[in-house]
C-alpha cells in the first residue's frame, strides 16, 4: 500500500463557515428580539427567521457537497481555518471548520432534516406562546450541532457536543413549569456531564500519548515521558517531522492525528499500541474513554437512563435532538476516530458488545410501554445500540450508514408520533387510541413506511443498514476472541426480532381498531408513572377497559403546561389529520426512509460488482476500513443471512399483528395475568431508575454512604482491567484441555479481576473510612475548641465595643447635637432682619481687616499658612 | 504748590466713598440708601479714570471703559433698587427700612 493514500491534506474553502453562521444568526435574532416580533408581526415574523436561516445554511451545504461531489476522493478534505484561538506549548487550538466525506454526509444529514423538522414545528407549535424560545433553541441546536460535526479538531468538536447538550437541557425543559420535565432536562444534563467526563479524560491522555521526539537517523519516535514541557523559543524545536512529510506530535486536529497514525512510515500506530498508562495500554484507555463520552450522548448502557425521559420535550424536539441527529454524536465520533479504535481489539470489543447489550436490553422495555414517545425512545436507544455493533466490529461505513437510514425513519417516526399526539389531542397513552387509520390517512402510512424501514423489511431502508451491520458481526475477526462476533451476531439478531414486534405492535395499537380516546382530554396529559404503580395493578386488563384504566392504575396526573394550546384546538373528540405543513415533511421523510437503502446500500453482493455508494463515498474518512479483517464466507451465506434477516422482520410483524390487530386478541392479557412479576420488571425499565437513584444520585446528595464509593470504584477497576486484558474474552485453558495451568489462570483476567476488585475496594474503604475517623477526631477535638474560644473571644470584643458605642461614639454624636443648639440659639440675636445692622457688621469687619493689615502687612500670608494653603 | 495730582483725585474718591458709605448706613429712607450706593459707584469711577489717567501706558482706555461699565450698571441697578423700593411701599405701606424686618424670619 502507498503512504500517500493514507496521507489527507486539506483543501482549503473560505466559505465554509457561512453553514454554520446561518442557524447562529437566527437564533440571536430570536434572542434579542423575537419576543417583540412575536407580539407585533405574529408568529409568521419568528419562523421566517429560524426557518429561512436553516434554508440558507442548507444551500450553502448543499454547495460543500457538490463541490466535494465534483473533486476526486483524494482531494475531498475542505478545510476553512478561521483565527487560532489559542496556544500554549505544544497545544495549538484553532477555530477551524473541516469537511471530509463522514463530515460531509452528517452535514447533509442535520442541515436538511433539521430543517424539514423546522417546518413542521411551524404546524406543531402553532398554539405556543413561548413560539419564538422555541425557534431560538431550535436554531442554537442546529448551530451547535453543525459545531460538533464540522469541527476540525477536538476542541471545536467539544464546543458543539457541549452545546447540543445545553439545548438539549433547554428543550426537555422547555416548558419548565411542569416540575418533571424540568427534572427530565436536568437528568438529560447531569448524566451527560458522566460522559462528558470520559471525553475529556481520553483526549488528555491521548494527547498525553502523542509526544515525543522524532529522532532522525535512528528513524525512531521517542516518547517524551512525564508532562514536562520545553518552553517554546527557548532552544531549536526537536524533529518532529517524519519522512513522509508528516507533521509529528501532540494534536487536537483530526486530519493530523489520522495522518501520523494511519501512515505506516511514523510508526506512530505501534508506538501507541506498545505504550502503557498505570499499567493500562493507552490505546484502549483512550478509546474507552472516549467511549464512555459516547455513552452519555449516544445513550448507551449504562447511561442510557436520560433518553426516555428526554421525551418530555416537544415531539420535533425528540425527532431532532432525541432520534435524529445529537444521539448520534456518539457513533459519529467512533467513525471519526475509527484508526483509531481499530488499533484497539479491546476498545473494539467493548464498544460492540456494550452496543448490542443495550439493543436488546433497551428492545425488551419497549414491548411493554404504553406511551407511544416512549416507545420509540427506547427503540432509538435500541437502534444506536446497532450502530455502535457497527462501529465496533469495524464495518465503521455499516454503523454510518444506519445512522443515516436512522435518522430518516426515526425522524418520520418521532413527527408521525407527533402528529398522532395532536390528533388526540395530546395524549399520549397508546391504549387510548386506536382506529387512527380512518382519520389521519397520511400519518399512518408514513408510520408504516418508517415501521418497514425499522423493522428490516427490504424494500425500505433499515434492512439494507441494519442486515449489513449484522453481517459484519458474524464475519467479524478483529474482536478479542473468535466467538465475540458471532454472539454479538445472536443477540443482535433477537434484538433486531423485539425491533420489529414493537415497531408493529405500536403501530397495530395507534392505527387499527375502534378509537378509544375518550375525546375529552382537554385538561389534563395522562402519563403513567412506573414508579407509584403496585405490580399488582397491573393484573386487569386495561387494555380491554381503557375507561376503567385510570381508576386501576395509580395514574399520575400531571398538569399541562401548555393548558391554551388545548383551548386552541375546538374540535371536540374526534382525532383530526395535522396541517399540510406536518403532513408534508411526514412523507418526504418517509420517502427517503425507503428510497435511501436503496440508492446508498445495494448490496455488492446483489451483482452490481462494486462496493455499495456509501461505502465508497465514506472510504477517504475511513482509513482503518481496510485494515480491520472480516472472514468471507461467500455470497451464498451472505444471501442466507439476509433471507434470516427478512425472516426475523416477518416474525416479529406477525407476532404484532396476531397479538395487537384491532385490539382483539385477549392472548396479550392473559400474557401479563399469568407474568405479573415480568411483565412488571419490564414496565418498569428493570428498575434501573430506582437502582441508580438507589446508589449514584442518593449517594451524590447525601454526601455519600460508605459502602457506595469502594463498590463503584471496584466496579470501574474491574471494567477498566476486563477490557483493556487482551486475553480477558479468550476461553480458560483448563476449560479447553480439561487441566488447569496455573500460570495461565494466574495472568488470566477473571484472576485479575479477583484481586483487581478486592485491592481496589478495600484501598478504597481504607482510604474513606481512615479519612472519615481522622477528620471527626480534628472536628471534636481541634475545630470544636478553636470554635468555642472564636465565640468566648466575640462575646469580649463585643462588650468592649458596646462601651465605647455607649461613651465615646454617642457622647461624640449628642455633644455636637448640643453645641449646634447652643450655637444656633447664640447666633439667633445676631439676625434681626434689619439690613443697616448687616452693613454695620460688614463695615465694620472691613474696617477691622484694614486695621489688621495697617498693623502686620503680612497677614494674609500668615492666615493662609495657618489654614495650610501654603 | 504745584499741579493736581493723582492724590488729589483719589482724596475726592476716597470722600466721595465715606460719604455714601455714611449715607447707605445711616439713612432710614430706601431711596436715600440708593442715592448712596450711587455716591460709592461715582467713587469708584473717578478712582478708574484717575488711574487711567496717571498709571496705566499711554493710549489705554481700560479705565474709561470701565467706569462706563459702572455707569451703566448704575443705571439698571438704580431701576431694580426704584421697583423694589415700589413692591416695599406695596407690601409694608412705608419705606423705613427699620419697618422692613420681614428677613429675620
Amino acid at each position: 500500500m502507498e503512504h500517500s493514500e493514507n496521507i489527507a491534506r486539506a483543501v482549503e474553502v473560505g466559505w465554509l463557515w457561512l453553514i454554520p453562521l446561518f442557524p447562529l444568526v437566527g437564533s440571536a435574532l430570536n434572542l434579542a428580539f423575537g419576543w417583540k416580533l412575536q407580539k407585533r408581526y405574529g408568529k409568521r415574523a419568528v419562523h421566517f427567521i429560524a426557518v429561512g436561516a436553516m434554508l440558507l445554511s442548507c444551500v450553502v451545504a448543499e454547495l460543500a457537497f457538490w463541490k466535494m461531489v465534483a473533486a476526486s476522493p483524494a482531494d475531498r478534505f475542505f478545510e476553512n481555518h478561521l483565527w487560532t484561538m489559542w496556544q500554549s506549548g505544544s497545544l495549538h487550538v484553532d477555530l477551524s471548520f473541516g469537511l471530509d466525506p463522514l463530515g460531509m454526509m452528517m452535514t447533509m444529514i442535520v442541515t436538511h432534516v433539521a430543517t424539514l423538522i423546522h417546518i413542521y414545528s411551524i404546524g406543531y407549535m402553532a398554539d405556543e406562546p413561548d413560539y419564538w424560545r422555541f425557534f431560538m433553541w431550535l436554531n442554537l441546536f442546529v448551530f451547535s450541532m453543525l459545531l460538533l460535526v464540522m469541527g476540525s479538531n477536538f476542541l471545536v468538536m467539544f464546543f458543539g457536543w457541549e452545546g447540543v447538550g445545553l439545548c438539549s437541557y433547554g428543550l426537555i425543559a422547555f416548558w419548565y413549569t411542569d416540575v418533571e420535565k424540568a427534572k427530565a432536562g436536568m437528568k438529560a444534563f447531569v448524566v451527560n456531564r458522566f460522559g462528558d467526563f470520559g471525553f475529556v479524560i481520553g483526549l488528555f491522555i491521548l494527547f498525553w500519548s502523542l509526544s515525543g521526539v522524532w529522532a532522525k537517523d535512528t528513524n525512531h519516535y521517542i516518547p517524551e515521558r512525564g508532562l514536562s514541557g520545553r518552553v517554546m523559543g527557548t532552544e531549536a524545536e526537536p524533529p518532529r517531522v517524519a519522512p513522509s512529510g508528516i507533521r509529528l506530535g501532540p494534536t487536537v486536529e483530526f486530519r493530523e492525528l489520522r495522518n501520523q497514525i494511519s501512515d505506516e512510515s511514523t510508526g506512530m500506530a505501534e508506538r501507541l499500541k506498545e505504550m502503557d498508562f498505570w499499567g493500562f495500554p493507552v490505546l484502549a484507555l483512550v478509546c474507552i474513554l472516549f467511549f464512555v463520552g459516547a455513552t452519555g450522548k449516544s445513550a448507551q448502557i449504562p447511561l442510557y437512563v436520560w433518553l426516555p425521559d428526554a421525551m418530555a420535550g416537544p415531539t420535533p424536539v425528540s425527532a431532532l435532538i432525541h432520534a435524529a441527529t445529537m444521539v448520534t454524536a456518539g457513533v459519529y465520533m467512533v467513525a471519526r476516530l475509527n484508526f483509531l479504535f481499530a488499533l484497539s481489539p479491546a476498545a473494539m470489543t467493548v464498544v460492540a458488545v456494550v452496543g448490542v447489550l443495550t439493543a436488546i436490553f433497551a428492545a425488551s422495555i419497549g414491548f411493554f410501554q404504553y406511551d407511544i414517545k416512549k416507545v420509540l425512545a427506547y427503540s432509538t436507544v435500541s437502534q444506536l445500540g446497532f450502530m455502535f455493533i457497527g462501529v465496533g466490529v469495524g464495518a465503521y461505513w455499516a454503523g454510518v450508514f444506519h445512522l443515516m437510514t436512522h435518522a430518516f425513519f426515526k425522524a418520520c417516526l418521532f413527527l408521525g408520533s407527533g402528529s398522532v399526539i395532536l390528533a388526540c389531542h395530546h395524549e399520549q397513552d397508546m391504549r387510548k387510541m386506536g382506529g387512527l387509520r380512518e382519520y389521519t390517512p397520511i400519518t399512518r402510512w408514513t408510520y408504516l413506511a418508517a415501521c418497514w424501514a425499522i423493522a428490516g423489511f427490504p424494500w425500505a431502508a433499515g434492512f439494507y443498514s441494519k442486515d449489513e451491520i449484522l453481517w459484519k458481526a458474524w464475519t467479524a475477526e478483529g474482536l478479542s476472541a473468535d466467538w465475540i462476533g458471532p454472539a454479538v451476531y445472536i443477540v443482535g439478531a433477537i434484538a433486531a426480532l423485539g425491533t420489529s414486534f414493537y415497531m408493529f405492535r405500536s403501530y397495530y395499537m395507534t392505527f387499527t381498531g375502534a378509537y378509544r380516546g375518550a375525546g375529552g382530554h382537554h385538561d389534563k396529559e395522562r402519563q403513567e408513572d412506573p414508579h407509584t404503580v403496585p405490580a399488582h395493578a397491573h393484573a386487569d386488563d386495561a387494555l380491554h377497559a381503557p375507561t376503567h384504566a385510570a381508576a386501576a392504575h395509580d395514574v399520575k396526573l400531571v398538569p399541562d403546561a401548555h393548558a391554551v394550546a388545548h383551548d386552541a384546538h375546538a374540535h371536540g373528540g374526534t382525532p383530526h389529520e395535522s396541517p399540510n405543513s406536518m403532513t408534508w415533511v411526514l412523507a418526504i421523510l418517509a420517502f427517503a426512509a425507503v428510497v435511501a437503502g436503496v440508492i446508498f446500500g445495494w448490496p455488492a453482493s446483489w451483482g452490481t460488482g462494486h462496493e455499495p455508494l456509501l461505502e465508497r463515498w465514506l472510504a477517504p474518512s475511513l482509513p482503518a476500513a481496510e485494515h480491520v479483517k472480516f472472514a468471507e464466507p461467500g455470497r451464498a451465506t451472505e444471501y442466507e443471512f439476509q433471507f434470516i434477516g427478512f425472516a426475523i422482520a416477518a416474525v416479529g410483524w406477525f407476532a404484532a399483528r396476531v397479538l395487537y390487530v384491532d385490539a382483539k386478541s385477549p392472548i396479550p392479557a392473559r400474557l401479563k395475568a399469568m407474568f405479573p412479576r415480568v411483565w412488571s420488571v419490564v414496565f418498569n425499565k428493570y428498575y434501573v431508575d430506582e437502582l441508580y437513584d438507589a446508589t449514584v444520585v442518593r449517594a451524590a446528595i447525601g454526601g455519600g454512604k460508605g459502602y457506595v464509593f469502594p463498590a463503584i470504584a471496584a466496579l470501574a477497576a474491574a471494567i477498566i482491567a476486563i477490557a483493556t486484558d487482551a486475553h480477558a474474552f479468550d476461553v480458560p485453558s483448563y476449560l479447553v484441555h480439561g487441566t488447569i495451568s496455573s500460570r495461565l489462570w494466574l495472568y488470566s483476567g477473571v484472576s485479575r479481576l479477583l484481586v483487581i476488585v478486592p485491592v481496589t475496594a478495600f484501598a478504597y474503604a481504607a482510604a474513606y473510612y481512615g479519612t472519615a475517623a481522622a477528620c471527626y477526631f480534628i472536628d471534636q477535638k481541634g475545630i470544636d475548641a478553636l470554635v468555642n474560644f472564636m465565640g468566648w473571644l466575640g462575646r469580649a470584643v463585643a462588650y468592649f465595643d458596646a462601651a465605647i458605642d455607649k461613651y465615646v461614639v454617642d457622647g461624640a454624636v449628642n455633644g455636637l447635637a448640643d453645641l449646634t443648639i447652643g450655637g444656633g440659639r447664640a447666633l439667633r440675636r445676631v439676625q434681626t432682619g434689619h439690613i443697616q445692622a448687616y452693613l454695620f457688621g460688614a463695615l465694620g469687619g472691613g474696617i477691622a481687616l484694614v486695621i489688621l493689615l495697617y498693623i502686620e502687612p503680612n497677614i494674609v500670608t500668615a492666615i493662609g499658612q495657618l489654614l495650610g494653603l501654603r | 504748590m504745584t499741579s493736581i495730582g493723582l492724590p488729589h483725585f483719589l482724596i475726592v474718591g476716597a470722600a466721595l466713598f465715606a460719604l455714601g458709605m455714611v449715607t447707605v448706613v445711616t439713612r432710614r429712607n430706601a431711596v436715600g440708601i440708593l442715592m448712596g450706593v450711587e455716591l460709592i459707584l461715582n467713587a469708584a469711577n473717578v478712582n478708574f479714570i484717575a488711574f487711567n489717567h496717571y498709571v496705566a501706558a499711554p493710549g489705554s482706555f481700560t479705565g474709561q471703559v470701565f467706569s462706563i461699565f459702572v455707569i451703566v450698571l448704575a443705571a439698571a441697578e438704580a431701576a431694580i433698587g426704584l421697583a423694589i423700593v415700589l413692591a416695599i411701599y406695596q407690601t409694608f405701606h412705608t419705606i423705613d427700612v427699620e419697618e422692613t424686618d420681614l428677613l429675620r424670619e
